[in-house]
């Protein structure tokens, strides 16, 4: 098939950015879109021209470094998937598309479709694991979880930190990405002693990163490549509250009264 | 070169203990002294990280990608063996130990083999610990399932990710570590060699791959733990961005590389659709648990597979291995499924493919089994193909998919060159000739987790480190020589891409040193790779600049290295005169066509050392000590 691509082209982070038009011919049904992008990216190589770059690496959808919103939808048209799992055969000859990275105020452009998420990792680091030193678990079947707990932690825990829930969400907001985190850790028995201050914990950081709040567009659900539920945001919400009526104020872990 | 092994004298079961009661530890206070310095943030660097964080070393963790949740670790989708023995089915530290050995066709150490079982079980501890939500049974114990080249179940799993649940488990504890400032992770940056000090690693330098910029990182000891070199093929199941750089460029300044030609082809992968195809998925191992696997009884046969009756199918892996079936360990299974394909009974376009049929397990279990256990897999195959495997058999090939080869280490880690240790896939200790399922994801988070924070003590309580600075002569000679590396590749402004050089070498690989190996077909690519390697710095075209974000760069400087990688593995597999695990000679083969090793010229490693630019690397051997078990031909009929 042939396709007309409108893409986002930005030298650096300083710079304005804009739509640059390419032709593509030759195209098939069975390519991924990121080899799409190659196809392209080795004819620009050819003629002198930079290539597009863009981030991927597994291209098997969990590593989460792909993504770009494609035609409006963050990892494009198909549900519950990646950009790279999907492939042409979801498009047609003669279409056009238009690729921009995932924006939002969080996530500076770095370079074309490259955005900078590292707000992502500083909110883990504010409180996103069990603290456990290496060498002091107990005998694993000494904890028992319940099939039910452990199932809906698993699926929190599909998260792959890709992004497209902020890129879509009007207001910007990471509360998908971080309640998923939340109610995973929430969920299990081992996650329960640090459980409230991680909520507040977490969520404050993501605040101070920048992301908005959530008022229950569902945006991110419906774009979620691993169809992580808004459900969680409503665990982390409770959390949250508890944690800021009840016990620690601020991060210091001291009691508030 | 000298290889001492280091392996602790002793029973075997009583090794590790030793050496753990011998070590020199180093005092708390002065921990925080040593810096640590972390290459790679996978299963192995993450775990490495946190651990080294934990016990009060200064550490400093670096990635090439933009977040350490992102390594390719990530991927691993069926399990991680332990020897709980939880399903009470005979398990045993010995058992996981002797399988795991003989399935390395015995071309792995003992010591190292039987630590890693040793250690396994602490692994799932701690990793149920941090969070890790892996399977369970309905009274809420952990579930575990079988594997390639076991006859117990001692698989844990996290549905079809347990690679990204364990490397998200690291990737929060080191985020921990992070937080609190006991690591110092550095994001985007990509090592491009290791500096020697008085002979030894003191420190990397890197690029930023942001700016371009070259940095210079000094501390008392390197981790490696930057993973294997499958993409040398061009097409693998590793992540496009995995490398072999990191090790090479440490190859290049004493660390020798062991059994290069020692690469893992995975029997069930999605096959090949077109030229344009950037690389293979895998398909998880843990299928053939409920899928069994076959090809018409005839060639040739047009017939689409629901026509085909079970009395012209051929379930050639339960055929030939009765008692292993379905789960005969991947070196195995896969070059049986070439011969088939050989034998002009592939299916697909182009015959290079074998039914994966999960019917029979569906009539006998329920579509609703067959998706909680591979839900995501299944969705997955459909995604990529367009064919839905509830209705259709899957289509699989073997694709290169792990290497056992990888720098040498010591018992402690260390490898030939002194502070420079190696962790993980990039190092070659454990999985001899082949790495049996689930074993990957062991062997990374037992050299992370357990391993090196007993190891390293030692060396840097035994060593003497004068502290160095970055500003030191050897970081400006390094890094002037990257320098110079990057404007070569920028000055070649030639007429193909880097990916078409890629392409070109990996097919050559595959074609000449791939599933099956012969004199003639190495010689044939050794020739081939040298011309196709002048070709590229006389023809290649990378466009941009170097102070730049600029992903043609980072391509083109490890396909240079792959140019030089891919020759000395095609020496190894010449001058291995015998077939043993994923390293298949022709030449030496059983009469039922199985790999026939020789203990009596080939049980040792094989130890590969950098002769300088221009010169024959040097192959040096480190013999293999059996004190415990009997070497014998593997069998899984």
């Amino acid at each position: 098939m042939k396709l007309t691509l409108h893409i986002w082209r930005q030298k650096a982070r300083a710079d304005k950015g804009g739509f640059v038009r390419y032709p593509l011919a030759d195209v098939t049904e069975h390519m991924s879109f990121l080899e799409m992008l190659d196809v392209l990216n080795e004819e620009l190589v050819v003629k002198g021209e930079e290539p597009v770059h863009f981030e991927h690496d597994c291209r098997e959808g969990i590593c989460g470094c792909c993504g770009a919103v494609v035609n409006g939808q963050a990892h494009g048209p198909q549900k519950g998937t990646t950009l790279c799992q999907l492939h042409m055969r979801h498009f047609h000859d003669n279409d056009e598309i238009w690729i921009e990275p995932f924006r939002s105020k969080a996530f500076p452009i770095l370079k074309d479709l490259i955005v900078d998420r590292g707000a992502f990792d500083r909110v883990i680091q504010a409180g996103g694991f069990i603290a456990v030193r290496t060498g002091s678990a107990p005998d694993a079947n000494g904890i028992t979880v319940s099939k039910e707990a452990s199932d809906l932690a698993m699926d929190a825990a599909e998260c792959i930190g890709c992004g497209a829930c902020v890129a879509s969400c009007p207001n910007g907001s990471a509360s998908l990405f971080v309640s998923a985190k939340l109610s995973q850790l929430g969920l299990l028995p081992q996650g329960q002693p640090e459980r409230l201050k991680r909520a507040l914990a977490m969520i404050r950081k993501a605040e101070e990163e920048g992301f908005g709040y959530c008022s229950n567009y569902g945006e991110c659900e419906a774009v979620c490549p691993k169809r992580i539920s808004i459900h969680h945001i409503a665990r982390a919400n409770c959390d949250y509250h508890k944690a800021s009526f009840t016990v620690w104020q601020g991060t210091g872990g001291k009691a508030a009264r | 070169m000298k290889l001492d092994p280091r392996i602790p004298s002793g029973p075997l079961e009583d090794k590790w203990t030793r050496r753990k009661n011998g070590v020199a530890l180093v005092s708390p206070a002065n921990k925080k002294k040593s810096t640590i310095i972390v290459v790679g943030t996978g299963l192995a660097g993450a775990s490495a990280a946190a651990s080294l964080g934990e016990l009060g070393y200064t550490v400093k963790a670096f990635t090439f990608h933009d977040s350490a949740r992102r390594a390719h670790s990530i991927a691993a989708q069926g399990g991680i063996n332990a020897a709980k023995n939880y399903q009470n089915d005979g398990d045993s530290t010995y058992r996981l130990f002797y399988e795991t050995l003989k399935g390395g066709d015995f071309r792995a150490r003992e010591g190292n083999v039987y630590r890693l079982a040793e250690v396994s079980n602490n692994i799932i501890d701690q990793c149920v610990a941090q969070g890790v939500p892996f399977a369970r049974d309905y009274d809420g114990h952990l579930a575990n399932r079988s594997f390639g080249g076991a006859q117990v179940s001692r698989t844990f799993y996290a549905r079809g990710q347990t690679g990204q649940q364990l490397l998200l488990g690291a990737y929060s504890a080191l985020s921990k570590n992070v937080g609190a400032g006991t690591v110092q992770l550095h994001h985007r940056k990509e090592m491009v060699d290791v500096v020697v000090v008085d002979g030894r690693a003191r420190g990397i330098i890197t690029r930023d791959l942001v700016t371009g910029e070259l940095e210079s990182h000094a501390g008392e000891a390197v981790l490696l733990c930057t993973g294997g070199y499958s993409n040398v093929f061009y097409l693998s199941t590793n992540a496009k961005n995995c490398n072999v750089s990191a090790n090479w460029r440490a190859y290049k300044r004493g660390a020798g590389f062991a059994n290069p030609c020692y690469t893992q082809i995975h029997p069930t992968c999605i096959p090949v659709a077109g030229d344009y195809q950037s690389k293979l998925t895998l398909m998880s191992e843990s299928l053939r648990n409920d899928g069994r696997v076959w090809v018409p009884l005839k060639a040739d046969d047009a017939r689409s597979p629901d026509q085909i009756p079970v009395s012209d199918r051929d379930y050639f892996l339960e055929r030939i291995y009765p008692s292993y079936g379905n789960l005969a360990p991947r070196d195995i299974s896969s070059r049986a499924a070439k011969r088939m394909c050989d034998e002009g009974r592939g299916v697909g376009p182009g015959g290079r493919g074998v039914f994966l049929d999960l019917a029979d397990s569906i009539k006998r279990l329920g579509h609703g089994v067959i998706e909680e256990r591979y839900g995501n897999l299944i969705e997955m195959y459909e995604r990529i193909t367009g064919e839905d495997p509830y209705r259709v058999p899957m289509r699989i090939y073997p694709a290169v998919h792990y290497t056992m080869g990888g720098l040498w280490v010591d018992y402690d880690l260390m490898s030939s060159l002194p502070g420079l240790f190696v962790l993980g896939e990039a190092n070659f200790s454990d999985h001899g000739a082949n790495r049996l399922g689930a074993s990957a994801l062991m062997q990374g988070l037992a050299d992370g987790y357990f391993v090196i924070p007993t190891t390293i003590g030692d060396y840097l309580a035994n060593s003497k480190l004068p502290k160095v600075a970055p500003d030191r002569a050897e970081f400006t000679e390094a890094r002037q020589s990257s320098a110079a590396f990057i404007q070569k590749l920028l000055a070649v402004k030639g007429h193909r891409t880097v990916d078409s050089f890629h392409k070109a070498l990996g097919l050559i690989l595959w074609e000449h040193c791939g599933m099956g190996r012969t004199k003639e077909s190495l010689t044939t690519a050794i020739t081939k790779v040298r011309a196709l390697r002048e070709e590229f710095w006389a023809d290649v075209r990378v466009p941009g600049e170097a102070a730049d974000l600029n992903q043609e760069i980072e391509k083109a400087a490890r396909v240079a290295d792959y140019f030089e990688m891919g020759e000395v593995m095609c020496r190894d597999a010449l001058l291995r005169e015998e077939s043993c695990g994923g390293h298949f000679r022709e030449e030496h083969q059983t009469e039922e066509g199985e790999a026939k090793r020789d203990d009596e010229n080939f049980c040792h490693a094989a130890v590969w050392e950098y002769a300088g630019s221009g010169k024959d690397a040097i192959r040096n051997v480190e013999p293999l000590a059996f004190e415990v078990v009997h070497l014998a031909q593997r069998s899984y009929k």
